[in-house]
Protein backbone atom coordinates (compact mmCIF):
# COMPACT_ATOMS: atom_id res chain seq x y z
CA UNK A 1 0.00 0.00 0.00
CA UNK A 2 2.74 2.45 0.82
CA UNK A 3 4.79 2.28 -2.11
CA UNK A 4 4.49 2.88 -5.60
CA UNK A 5 5.36 -0.34 -6.53
CA UNK A 6 2.83 -2.79 -4.54
CA UNK A 7 0.45 -4.75 -6.85
CA UNK A 8 -2.09 -1.95 -6.09
CA UNK A 9 -0.16 0.22 -7.95
CA UNK A 10 -0.39 -2.32 -11.63
CA UNK A 11 -4.20 -2.68 -10.41
CA UNK A 12 -4.64 0.83 -10.85
CA UNK A 13 -2.56 1.22 -14.06
CA UNK A 14 -4.74 -2.25 -15.19
CA UNK A 15 -8.21 -0.32 -14.59
CA UNK A 16 -7.06 2.64 -16.62
CA UNK A 17 -6.13 0.64 -19.60
CA UNK A 18 -9.47 -1.08 -19.44
CA UNK A 19 -11.42 1.99 -18.72
CA UNK A 20 -8.89 2.89 -22.13
CA UNK A 21 -10.68 0.41 -23.79
CA UNK A 22 -14.39 1.14 -22.76
CA UNK A 23 -13.86 4.87 -24.06
CA UNK A 24 -12.27 3.44 -27.23
CA UNK A 25 -15.59 1.35 -27.28
CA UNK A 26 -17.54 4.34 -26.95
CA UNK A 27 -16.73 6.24 -29.43
CA UNK A 28 -16.72 3.64 -32.22
CA UNK A 29 -19.89 4.22 -33.62
CA UNK A 30 -19.70 1.29 -35.60
CA UNK A 31 -19.54 -0.74 -32.59
CA UNK A 32 -21.89 -3.87 -32.92
CA UNK A 33 -23.43 -3.81 -29.23
CA UNK A 34 -21.42 0.32 -28.74
CA UNK A 35 -23.20 1.57 -25.45
CA UNK A 36 -23.73 -1.97 -23.61
CA UNK A 37 -19.93 -3.15 -24.45
CA UNK A 38 -18.65 -0.21 -22.80
CA UNK A 39 -20.73 -0.28 -20.26
CA UNK A 40 -19.08 -3.72 -19.47
CA UNK A 41 -15.70 -2.46 -19.71
CA UNK A 42 -16.40 0.43 -17.72
CA UNK A 43 -17.24 -1.78 -14.74
CA UNK A 44 -14.41 -4.07 -15.29
CA UNK A 45 -11.77 -1.03 -15.61
CA UNK A 46 -13.77 0.06 -12.38
CA UNK A 47 -13.61 -2.64 -10.42
CA UNK A 48 -10.23 -3.25 -11.26
CA UNK A 49 -9.27 0.38 -10.25
CA UNK A 50 -10.67 0.62 -6.97
CA UNK A 51 -12.67 -2.68 -5.96
CA UNK A 52 -11.34 -2.85 -2.43
CA UNK A 53 -13.11 1.14 -1.87
CA UNK A 54 -16.22 -0.41 -2.97
CA UNK A 55 -17.08 -2.86 -0.21
CA UNK A 56 -18.24 -5.96 -0.87
CA UNK A 57 -21.89 -5.65 -1.18
CA UNK A 58 -21.20 -3.19 -4.37
CA UNK A 59 -18.69 -5.00 -5.91
CA UNK A 60 -21.08 -7.96 -6.10
CA UNK A 61 -23.98 -6.50 -7.41
CA UNK A 62 -21.90 -4.77 -9.86
CA UNK A 63 -20.22 -8.15 -10.87
CA UNK A 64 -23.65 -9.33 -11.36
CA UNK A 65 -24.68 -5.91 -13.79
CA UNK A 66 -21.58 -7.27 -16.04
CA UNK A 67 -22.88 -10.63 -15.93
CA UNK A 68 -26.27 -9.45 -17.19
CA UNK A 69 -24.81 -7.66 -19.89
CA UNK A 70 -22.75 -10.48 -21.21
CA UNK A 71 -24.91 -13.06 -20.74
CA UNK A 72 -27.24 -11.36 -23.18
CA UNK A 73 -25.20 -11.08 -25.56
CA UNK A 74 -24.51 -7.08 -25.45
CA UNK A 75 -20.66 -7.55 -25.07
CA UNK A 76 -19.43 -8.10 -28.46
CA UNK A 77 -15.85 -7.14 -30.25
CA UNK A 78 -15.42 -4.10 -32.79
CA UNK A 79 -16.14 -4.61 -36.26
CA UNK A 80 -12.69 -2.47 -36.90
CA UNK A 81 -10.75 -4.21 -39.23
CA UNK A 82 -7.21 -5.30 -38.64
CA UNK A 83 -4.36 -3.46 -39.99
CA UNK A 84 -3.73 -5.40 -42.86
CA UNK A 85 -1.12 -8.60 -43.57
CA UNK A 86 0.95 -6.57 -46.08
CA UNK A 87 1.71 -4.09 -43.70
CA UNK A 88 2.31 -6.14 -41.33
CA UNK A 89 4.59 -8.39 -43.03
CA UNK A 90 6.97 -5.31 -44.73
CA UNK A 91 7.27 -3.91 -41.13
CA UNK A 92 8.50 -7.09 -40.15
CA UNK A 93 10.89 -6.83 -42.89
CA UNK A 94 11.70 -2.91 -42.05
CA UNK A 95 12.31 -4.10 -38.37
CA UNK A 96 13.99 -7.41 -38.55
CA UNK A 97 14.68 -9.76 -35.37
CA UNK A 98 14.81 -6.17 -33.29
CA UNK A 99 10.89 -7.11 -33.07
CA UNK A 100 11.75 -9.92 -31.31
CA UNK A 101 13.53 -7.41 -28.38
CA UNK A 102 10.83 -6.35 -26.04
CA UNK A 103 9.49 -10.13 -26.16
CA UNK A 104 12.60 -11.25 -25.58
CA UNK A 105 12.88 -8.77 -22.78
CA UNK A 106 10.29 -9.33 -20.64
CA UNK A 107 10.86 -13.26 -19.81
CA UNK A 108 14.45 -11.76 -19.07
CA UNK A 109 13.10 -9.03 -16.91
CA UNK A 110 11.04 -11.15 -14.81
CA UNK A 111 14.07 -13.19 -14.03
CA UNK A 112 16.01 -10.20 -13.12
CA UNK A 113 13.85 -8.41 -11.25
CA UNK A 114 12.84 -11.08 -9.46
CA UNK A 115 15.95 -11.95 -8.38
CA UNK A 116 16.78 -8.07 -7.34
CA UNK A 117 13.58 -8.28 -5.18
CA UNK A 118 13.96 -11.49 -4.00
CA UNK A 119 17.57 -12.33 -3.28
CA UNK A 120 18.72 -9.06 -3.91
CA UNK A 121 16.81 -7.65 -1.12
CA UNK A 122 15.44 -5.09 -3.37
CA UNK A 123 12.14 -5.28 -2.41
CA UNK A 124 12.60 -5.18 1.41
CA UNK A 125 14.60 -1.95 0.76
CA UNK A 126 11.27 -0.76 -1.05
CA UNK A 127 8.45 -2.30 1.08
CA UNK A 128 7.24 -4.80 -1.61
CA UNK A 129 7.55 -7.81 0.06
CA UNK A 130 4.67 -9.80 -1.52
CA UNK A 131 3.72 -11.35 -5.33
CA UNK A 132 7.03 -10.65 -6.03
CA UNK A 133 6.78 -12.79 -9.45
CA UNK A 134 3.73 -11.00 -10.17
CA UNK A 135 5.54 -7.42 -8.96
CA UNK A 136 8.41 -8.41 -11.40
CA UNK A 137 6.01 -9.52 -14.40
CA UNK A 138 4.46 -6.15 -14.49
CA UNK A 139 7.30 -4.01 -14.61
CA UNK A 140 9.00 -6.34 -16.58
CA UNK A 141 5.78 -5.61 -19.40
CA UNK A 142 5.69 -1.77 -18.20
CA UNK A 143 9.41 -1.60 -19.34
CA UNK A 144 9.25 -3.82 -22.45
CA UNK A 145 6.32 -1.37 -23.76
CA UNK A 146 8.60 1.78 -23.72
CA UNK A 147 11.26 -0.21 -25.11
CA UNK A 148 8.56 -1.45 -28.47
CA UNK A 149 7.56 1.60 -28.65
CA UNK A 150 11.11 3.18 -29.08
CA UNK A 151 12.01 -0.05 -31.82
CA UNK A 152 8.23 0.72 -33.57
CA UNK A 153 8.30 4.37 -33.62
CA UNK A 154 4.69 4.15 -32.77
CA UNK A 155 2.61 6.68 -31.15
CA UNK A 156 1.11 6.52 -27.81
CA UNK A 157 -2.40 5.81 -29.34
CA UNK A 158 -0.88 2.79 -31.02
CA UNK A 159 -0.71 0.26 -28.02
CA UNK A 160 -4.19 1.64 -26.23
CA UNK A 161 -5.47 0.89 -29.92
CA UNK A 162 -4.06 -2.37 -30.10
CA UNK A 163 -4.47 -3.54 -26.61
CA UNK A 164 -8.32 -2.71 -27.04
CA UNK A 165 -8.41 -5.12 -30.07
CA UNK A 166 -6.97 -7.96 -28.31
CA UNK A 167 -8.85 -7.29 -25.06
CA UNK A 168 -11.77 -7.41 -26.81
CA UNK A 169 -10.91 -10.45 -29.07
CA UNK A 170 -11.47 -12.15 -25.55
CA UNK A 171 -14.42 -10.21 -25.05
CA UNK A 172 -16.35 -11.53 -21.96
CA UNK A 173 -14.64 -14.58 -21.36
CA UNK A 174 -11.75 -12.35 -19.53
CA UNK A 175 -13.36 -12.19 -15.99
CA UNK A 176 -14.38 -15.80 -15.98
CA UNK A 177 -11.79 -17.06 -13.98
CA UNK A 178 -12.10 -15.03 -11.55
CA UNK A 179 -15.82 -15.34 -11.42
CA UNK A 180 -15.12 -19.56 -11.25
CA UNK A 181 -12.30 -18.27 -8.51
CA UNK A 182 -15.44 -16.68 -6.72
CA UNK A 183 -17.66 -19.77 -7.22
CA UNK A 184 -14.48 -22.08 -5.68
CA UNK A 185 -14.40 -19.81 -3.04
CA UNK A 186 -18.45 -20.02 -2.24
CA UNK A 187 -18.07 -23.74 -2.89
CA UNK A 188 -15.56 -23.56 -0.10
CA UNK A 189 -17.56 -21.85 2.42
CA UNK A 190 -20.67 -24.35 1.92
CA UNK A 191 -18.50 -27.32 2.38
CA UNK A 192 -19.13 -29.07 -0.69
CA UNK A 193 -15.87 -30.72 -0.65
CA UNK A 194 -16.42 -32.52 2.43
CA UNK A 195 -19.11 -33.98 0.86
CA UNK A 196 -17.11 -35.28 -2.20
CA UNK A 197 -14.38 -36.41 -0.17
CA UNK A 198 -17.10 -38.44 2.37
CA UNK A 199 -18.81 -40.01 -0.57
CA UNK A 200 -16.09 -41.30 -2.15
CA UNK A 201 -14.61 -42.39 0.99
CA UNK A 202 -17.73 -44.30 1.82
CA UNK A 203 -18.18 -45.24 -1.76
CA UNK A 204 -14.86 -47.63 -2.36
CA UNK A 205 -13.18 -50.52 -0.72
CA UNK A 206 -9.95 -48.22 0.56
CA UNK A 207 -9.12 -51.19 2.48
CA UNK A 208 -6.83 -52.24 -0.20
CA UNK A 209 -4.11 -50.06 -0.38
CA UNK A 210 -4.17 -49.78 -4.38
CA UNK A 211 -7.80 -48.82 -3.82
CA UNK A 212 -6.73 -45.90 -1.19
CA UNK A 213 -4.26 -44.91 -4.13
CA UNK A 214 -6.48 -44.92 -6.61
CA UNK A 215 -9.87 -43.09 -4.37
CA UNK A 216 -7.12 -40.53 -3.79
CA UNK A 217 -5.89 -39.66 -6.89
CA UNK A 218 -9.28 -39.73 -8.67
CA UNK A 219 -11.49 -37.40 -6.26
CA UNK A 220 -7.96 -35.35 -6.68
CA UNK A 221 -8.65 -35.08 -10.09
CA UNK A 222 -12.88 -35.23 -10.24
CA UNK A 223 -12.97 -32.76 -7.30
CA UNK A 224 -10.38 -29.96 -9.43
CA UNK A 225 -12.45 -30.64 -12.37
CA UNK A 226 -15.56 -29.39 -10.56
CA UNK A 227 -13.67 -26.71 -8.92
CA UNK A 228 -11.56 -25.42 -11.71
CA UNK A 229 -8.81 -25.49 -9.06
CA UNK A 230 -6.11 -27.92 -7.50
CA UNK A 231 -5.50 -26.22 -4.81
CA UNK A 232 -8.59 -25.97 -3.44
CA UNK A 233 -9.31 -29.95 -3.96
CA UNK A 234 -5.99 -30.46 -1.74
CA UNK A 235 -7.06 -29.74 1.69
CA UNK A 236 -10.24 -31.17 1.10
CA UNK A 237 -9.28 -34.74 -0.33
CA UNK A 238 -6.05 -35.07 1.59
CA UNK A 239 -8.02 -34.29 4.93
CA UNK A 240 -10.91 -36.50 3.53
CA UNK A 241 -9.11 -39.40 2.09
CA UNK A 242 -5.09 -39.22 2.20
CA UNK A 243 -4.63 -38.87 5.67
CA UNK A 244 -6.98 -41.26 6.72
CA UNK A 245 -6.60 -44.22 4.02
CA UNK A 246 -3.00 -43.70 2.85
CA UNK A 247 -1.30 -42.98 5.69
CA UNK A 248 -2.79 -43.62 8.87
CA UNK A 249 -4.76 -47.10 7.16
CA UNK A 250 -1.74 -48.21 5.38
CA UNK A 251 1.40 -46.00 6.68
CA UNK A 252 2.10 -44.62 2.96
CA UNK A 253 4.55 -41.48 3.09
CA UNK A 254 2.72 -38.54 3.30
CA UNK A 255 5.47 -36.61 1.34
CA UNK A 256 4.85 -38.70 -1.82
CA UNK A 257 0.97 -38.72 -1.57
CA UNK A 258 0.90 -35.03 -1.43
CA UNK A 259 3.75 -34.20 -4.14
CA UNK A 260 2.02 -36.81 -6.89
CA UNK A 261 -1.78 -36.15 -5.46
CA UNK A 262 -1.48 -32.38 -6.59
CA UNK A 263 -0.42 -33.69 -9.79
CA UNK A 264 -3.31 -35.74 -9.92
CA UNK A 265 -5.37 -32.97 -9.32
CA UNK A 266 -3.57 -31.13 -12.49
CA UNK A 267 -4.95 -33.63 -14.59
CA UNK A 268 -7.98 -32.59 -13.60
CA UNK A 269 -7.33 -28.66 -14.20
CA UNK A 270 -6.20 -29.57 -18.05
CA UNK A 271 -9.55 -31.22 -18.64
CA UNK A 272 -12.17 -28.87 -17.04
CA UNK A 273 -13.56 -25.54 -18.53
CA UNK A 274 -13.92 -24.40 -14.60
CA UNK A 275 -9.89 -23.86 -15.18
CA UNK A 276 -10.98 -20.91 -17.88
CA UNK A 277 -7.80 -19.35 -17.55
CA UNK A 278 -5.92 -22.01 -18.54
CA UNK A 279 -8.06 -23.51 -20.81
CA UNK A 280 -11.26 -21.49 -22.53
CA UNK A 281 -8.69 -17.78 -22.42
CA UNK A 282 -6.22 -18.88 -24.53
CA UNK A 283 -8.88 -20.61 -26.98
CA UNK A 284 -10.18 -17.13 -27.12
CA UNK A 285 -6.70 -15.85 -27.83
CA UNK A 286 -5.63 -17.78 -30.15
CA UNK A 287 -8.55 -16.92 -32.34
CA UNK A 288 -10.02 -20.66 -32.06
CA UNK A 289 -13.85 -21.10 -32.82
CA UNK A 290 -14.03 -24.07 -31.02
CA UNK A 291 -13.85 -22.48 -27.46
CA UNK A 292 -12.49 -26.18 -25.83
CA UNK A 293 -9.96 -26.45 -28.26
CA UNK A 294 -7.59 -26.76 -25.72
CA UNK A 295 -9.18 -29.03 -23.59
CA UNK A 296 -9.66 -31.31 -26.27
CA UNK A 297 -5.79 -31.26 -27.05
CA UNK A 298 -4.93 -31.79 -23.76
CA UNK A 299 -7.54 -34.89 -22.86
CA UNK A 300 -4.76 -37.67 -24.08
CA UNK A 301 -2.17 -35.71 -22.12
CA UNK A 302 -4.01 -35.21 -19.18
CA UNK A 303 -5.50 -39.07 -19.06
CA UNK A 304 -1.98 -40.40 -20.14
CA UNK A 305 0.11 -38.63 -17.11
CA UNK A 306 -2.68 -39.14 -14.72
CA UNK A 307 -2.18 -43.11 -15.43
CA UNK A 308 1.33 -43.02 -14.90
CA UNK A 309 0.99 -40.54 -11.79
CA UNK A 310 -1.29 -43.10 -10.13
CA UNK A 311 1.09 -45.89 -10.94
CA UNK A 312 3.66 -44.15 -9.35
CA UNK A 313 1.80 -43.06 -6.48
CA UNK A 314 1.07 -46.62 -6.21
CA UNK A 315 5.08 -48.01 -6.68
CA UNK A 316 6.52 -45.62 -4.15
CA UNK A 317 4.12 -44.33 -1.72
CA UNK A 318 3.97 -47.63 0.46
CA UNK A 319 7.83 -48.06 -0.16
CA UNK A 320 9.50 -44.87 1.04
CA UNK B 1 -29.79 -32.59 2.76
CA UNK B 2 -25.95 -32.66 2.61
CA UNK B 3 -25.72 -33.78 -0.96
CA UNK B 4 -27.85 -30.23 -2.09
CA UNK B 5 -24.17 -28.11 -1.47
CA UNK B 6 -23.58 -30.36 -4.61
CA UNK B 7 -26.20 -28.72 -6.52
CA UNK B 8 -23.89 -25.96 -7.90
CA UNK B 9 -21.60 -28.47 -9.48
CA UNK B 10 -24.34 -30.44 -11.12
CA UNK B 11 -25.78 -27.08 -12.27
CA UNK B 12 -22.09 -26.12 -13.87
CA UNK B 13 -21.60 -29.90 -15.29
CA UNK B 14 -24.96 -29.29 -17.41
CA UNK B 15 -24.38 -25.82 -17.43
CA UNK B 16 -21.12 -25.95 -19.26
CA UNK B 17 -22.59 -29.02 -21.76
CA UNK B 18 -25.43 -26.97 -22.75
CA UNK B 19 -22.98 -24.68 -23.77
CA UNK B 20 -24.66 -22.32 -21.78
CA UNK B 21 -23.22 -18.70 -21.04
CA UNK B 22 -20.50 -19.52 -18.76
CA UNK B 23 -20.61 -16.68 -16.64
CA UNK B 24 -24.44 -17.04 -16.28
CA UNK B 25 -24.12 -20.50 -15.19
CA UNK B 26 -21.49 -19.89 -12.93
CA UNK B 27 -23.42 -17.17 -11.11
CA UNK B 28 -26.71 -19.39 -11.25
CA UNK B 29 -24.36 -22.51 -9.76
CA UNK B 30 -22.78 -19.77 -6.89
CA UNK B 31 -26.32 -17.95 -5.71
CA UNK B 32 -27.59 -22.19 -5.17
CA UNK B 33 -24.16 -23.45 -4.01
CA UNK B 34 -24.69 -20.77 -1.45
CA UNK B 35 -28.68 -21.05 -0.78
CA UNK B 36 -28.16 -24.86 0.52
CA UNK B 37 -25.39 -23.97 2.29
CA UNK B 38 -27.56 -21.72 4.43
CA UNK B 39 -26.04 -18.39 2.96
CA UNK B 40 -28.65 -15.55 2.36
CA UNK B 41 -29.37 -14.15 -0.84
CA UNK B 42 -27.62 -10.79 0.09
CA UNK B 43 -24.24 -12.40 1.45
CA UNK B 44 -23.86 -14.67 -1.47
CA UNK B 45 -23.93 -11.99 -3.74
CA UNK B 46 -21.32 -10.24 -1.41
CA UNK B 47 -18.82 -12.91 -1.13
CA UNK B 48 -19.24 -12.87 -5.70
CA UNK B 49 -17.48 -9.38 -5.02
CA UNK B 50 -15.24 -10.09 -2.30
CA UNK B 51 -13.67 -13.07 -3.94
CA UNK B 52 -13.71 -11.51 -7.49
CA UNK B 53 -12.14 -8.48 -6.36
CA UNK B 54 -9.51 -10.32 -4.09
CA UNK B 55 -8.61 -12.29 -7.57
CA UNK B 56 -8.37 -9.45 -9.71
CA UNK B 57 -4.52 -10.75 -9.87
CA UNK B 58 -5.97 -13.49 -12.09
CA UNK B 59 -6.35 -10.85 -15.14
CA UNK B 60 -3.65 -8.56 -14.34
CA UNK B 61 -0.78 -9.62 -16.31
CA UNK B 62 -2.97 -10.53 -19.01
CA UNK B 63 -4.42 -6.91 -19.41
CA UNK B 64 -1.05 -5.07 -19.14
CA UNK B 65 0.48 -7.41 -21.26
CA UNK B 66 -2.07 -6.80 -24.16
CA UNK B 67 -0.88 -3.34 -24.94
CA UNK B 68 2.40 -4.47 -26.09
CA UNK B 69 2.16 -7.75 -27.48
CA UNK B 70 -0.92 -6.08 -29.96
CA UNK B 71 1.59 -3.23 -30.57
CA UNK B 72 4.50 -6.02 -31.47
CA UNK B 73 1.77 -7.74 -33.59
CA UNK B 74 0.80 -4.38 -35.23
CA UNK B 75 4.39 -4.35 -36.44
CA UNK B 76 4.56 -7.75 -37.68
CA UNK B 77 5.98 -10.03 -34.49
CA UNK B 78 3.87 -13.08 -35.57
CA UNK B 79 4.90 -13.11 -39.39
CA UNK B 80 8.73 -12.39 -38.07
CA UNK B 81 8.53 -15.51 -36.25
CA UNK B 82 6.82 -17.15 -38.98
CA UNK B 83 9.90 -16.06 -41.62
CA UNK B 84 12.38 -16.66 -39.03
CA UNK B 85 10.96 -20.55 -38.40
CA UNK B 86 11.02 -21.14 -42.06
CA UNK B 87 14.54 -20.83 -42.71
CA UNK B 88 15.28 -23.69 -40.05
CA UNK B 89 15.30 -27.64 -42.50
CA UNK B 90 13.97 -29.84 -39.39
CA UNK B 91 11.51 -27.64 -37.96
CA UNK B 92 8.22 -29.29 -37.97
CA UNK B 93 5.04 -27.90 -35.73
CA UNK B 94 5.66 -30.64 -33.44
CA UNK B 95 9.16 -29.70 -32.70
CA UNK B 96 8.90 -26.46 -32.33
CA UNK B 97 5.91 -27.83 -29.26
CA UNK B 98 7.61 -30.01 -28.32
CA UNK B 99 11.06 -27.64 -27.68
CA UNK B 100 8.81 -24.74 -26.08
CA UNK B 101 7.17 -27.65 -23.23
CA UNK B 102 10.93 -28.78 -22.51
CA UNK B 103 12.13 -25.28 -22.04
CA UNK B 104 8.83 -24.03 -20.20
CA UNK B 105 9.60 -27.37 -17.97
CA UNK B 106 12.97 -26.59 -17.15
CA UNK B 107 12.66 -23.12 -16.78
CA UNK B 108 9.92 -23.38 -13.97
CA UNK B 109 11.11 -26.11 -12.18
CA UNK B 110 13.88 -23.76 -11.64
CA UNK B 111 11.53 -21.01 -10.39
CA UNK B 112 11.96 -18.76 -13.48
CA UNK B 113 8.55 -17.98 -14.28
CA UNK B 114 8.62 -17.06 -18.17
CA UNK B 115 6.10 -17.97 -20.86
CA UNK B 116 2.51 -17.81 -20.65
CA UNK B 117 -0.57 -17.68 -23.51
CA UNK B 118 -0.30 -14.44 -23.99
CA UNK B 119 3.33 -13.84 -24.12
CA UNK B 120 4.80 -16.27 -25.59
CA UNK B 121 2.00 -18.73 -26.60
CA UNK B 122 -0.05 -16.22 -29.28
CA UNK B 123 2.89 -14.06 -30.58
CA UNK B 124 5.85 -16.59 -31.09
CA UNK B 125 5.11 -20.49 -30.48
CA UNK B 126 2.13 -20.42 -32.60
CA UNK B 127 3.00 -19.09 -35.52
CA UNK B 128 6.57 -20.35 -35.18
CA UNK B 129 5.17 -24.14 -35.06
CA UNK B 130 2.78 -22.41 -38.03
CA UNK B 131 5.38 -21.21 -39.71
CA UNK B 132 7.20 -24.46 -39.10
CA UNK B 133 4.03 -26.55 -41.01
CA UNK B 134 3.86 -24.56 -43.91
CA UNK B 135 7.16 -24.61 -45.15
CA UNK B 136 6.90 -28.25 -44.58
CA UNK B 137 3.55 -29.03 -46.10
CA UNK B 138 2.62 -26.09 -48.01
CA UNK B 139 -0.44 -23.67 -47.05
CA UNK B 140 -2.45 -24.88 -44.06
CA UNK B 141 -6.30 -25.11 -44.00
CA UNK B 142 -7.92 -23.52 -40.62
CA UNK B 143 -8.56 -26.58 -39.32
CA UNK B 144 -5.13 -27.44 -39.39
CA UNK B 145 -4.57 -24.04 -37.98
CA UNK B 146 -6.59 -24.54 -35.10
CA UNK B 147 -5.11 -27.77 -34.39
CA UNK B 148 -1.62 -26.70 -34.36
CA UNK B 149 -2.18 -23.66 -32.05
CA UNK B 150 -4.26 -25.70 -29.77
CA UNK B 151 -1.04 -28.06 -29.65
CA UNK B 152 0.75 -25.22 -28.33
CA UNK B 153 -1.72 -23.84 -25.67
CA UNK B 154 -1.63 -27.54 -24.79
CA UNK B 155 2.20 -27.60 -24.19
CA UNK B 156 2.22 -24.21 -22.49
CA UNK B 157 -0.07 -25.61 -19.64
CA UNK B 158 1.34 -28.89 -19.43
CA UNK B 159 4.92 -27.68 -19.14
CA UNK B 160 4.24 -25.07 -16.42
CA UNK B 161 1.68 -27.57 -14.25
CA UNK B 162 4.19 -30.71 -14.23
CA UNK B 163 7.64 -29.09 -13.42
CA UNK B 164 6.39 -26.02 -11.46
CA UNK B 165 6.34 -28.12 -8.23
CA UNK B 166 9.85 -29.45 -8.42
CA UNK B 167 11.01 -25.90 -7.07
CA UNK B 168 10.16 -25.51 -3.72
CA UNK B 169 9.46 -21.74 -3.57
CA UNK B 170 6.20 -22.28 -5.70
CA UNK B 171 2.87 -21.83 -4.71
CA UNK B 172 1.67 -25.30 -4.40
CA UNK B 173 4.71 -26.76 -2.18
CA UNK B 174 4.16 -23.73 0.50
CA UNK B 175 0.37 -24.56 0.21
CA UNK B 176 1.30 -28.31 1.08
CA UNK B 177 3.76 -27.63 3.68
CA UNK B 178 0.93 -25.05 5.22
CA UNK B 179 -1.69 -28.02 4.88
CA UNK B 180 0.76 -30.32 6.85
CA UNK B 181 1.39 -28.19 9.56
CA UNK B 182 -2.03 -26.60 10.32
CA UNK B 183 -2.79 -30.53 10.62
CA UNK B 184 0.54 -31.16 13.01
CA UNK B 185 2.23 -33.67 10.72
CA UNK B 186 5.98 -32.51 9.81
CA UNK B 187 6.71 -32.81 5.91
CA UNK B 188 9.89 -31.47 4.31
CA UNK B 189 9.15 -29.49 1.14
CA UNK B 190 12.41 -30.98 -0.18
CA UNK B 191 11.10 -34.68 0.20
CA UNK B 192 7.59 -33.43 -2.29
CA UNK B 193 9.60 -31.47 -4.35
CA UNK B 194 11.95 -34.47 -4.96
CA UNK B 195 9.19 -36.96 -5.94
CA UNK B 196 7.89 -35.03 -8.77
CA UNK B 197 10.53 -35.56 -10.91
CA UNK B 198 9.27 -38.59 -12.88
CA UNK B 199 6.22 -37.43 -13.42
CA UNK B 200 7.75 -34.13 -15.17
CA UNK B 201 10.16 -36.37 -17.64
CA UNK B 202 6.67 -38.40 -18.37
CA UNK B 203 5.20 -35.43 -19.09
CA UNK B 204 7.13 -34.50 -21.33
CA UNK B 205 7.38 -37.93 -22.90
CA UNK B 206 3.74 -37.82 -23.60
CA UNK B 207 3.80 -34.23 -24.87
CA UNK B 208 6.54 -35.89 -27.54
CA UNK B 209 4.21 -38.74 -28.41
CA UNK B 210 1.22 -35.98 -28.83
CA UNK B 211 3.19 -33.86 -30.76
CA UNK B 212 4.44 -36.41 -33.33
CA UNK B 213 0.79 -37.55 -33.79
CA UNK B 214 -0.05 -33.98 -35.05
CA UNK B 215 2.75 -33.84 -37.17
CA UNK B 216 1.83 -37.11 -38.49
CA UNK B 217 -1.33 -35.56 -39.07
CA UNK B 218 -0.29 -32.84 -40.87
CA UNK B 219 2.23 -35.05 -43.29
CA UNK B 220 -0.78 -37.23 -44.07
CA UNK B 221 -3.33 -34.09 -45.22
CA UNK B 222 -0.34 -32.67 -47.32
CA UNK B 223 -0.07 -36.07 -48.96
CA UNK B 224 -3.67 -36.48 -49.54
CA UNK B 225 -3.59 -33.09 -51.46
CA UNK B 226 -1.22 -34.07 -53.73
CA UNK B 227 -2.43 -35.02 -56.64
CA UNK B 228 -1.98 -38.95 -57.37
CA UNK B 229 1.12 -39.81 -59.90
CA UNK B 230 0.08 -40.66 -63.08
CA UNK B 231 1.70 -43.73 -64.49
Amino acid sequence: MSTILSLEAFYVLAGLIVLGVSVAVARDAHHPTRWTSAAFWFLFGLLFLAGKQFGNATAGYLVLAMVALAATNRVRKSDAAETPPEERVASATRLGNWIFLPAILIPVLVIVLYLALEKGGLGAMIGVTKNLTLVALCLATVIALGVALRITGASLISPMQEGSRLLQSVGWALVLPQLLAALGGIFAKAGAGEVVAGLVARGLPTQFPFVAVLAYCLAMAVFTIAMGNAFAAFAVITSGIGIPFIVQMHGGNPAIMAALGMLAGYCGTLCTPMAANFNLVPAMLLDLDDKYAVIKAQLPIAGAVFVFNLLMMWALVYRF
Amino acid sequence: MELLKLAGIVIVALGFALRLNPLLVVVVAGLATGLAGGLSLHRTIELFGEYFVENRYMSLALVLAFPVIGLLERYGLRERAEMLIRSQAHASAGRVILLYQAIREITIACGIPIGGHPGMVRPLVAPMAEGAATAQHGALDDRQRADIRAHAAAAENTGNFFAEDIFIGVGAILLMKGFFDSVQMNVGVWDMALWGFPTAIAALVIGWWRYRALDRRLAAAAQARRPAPTP
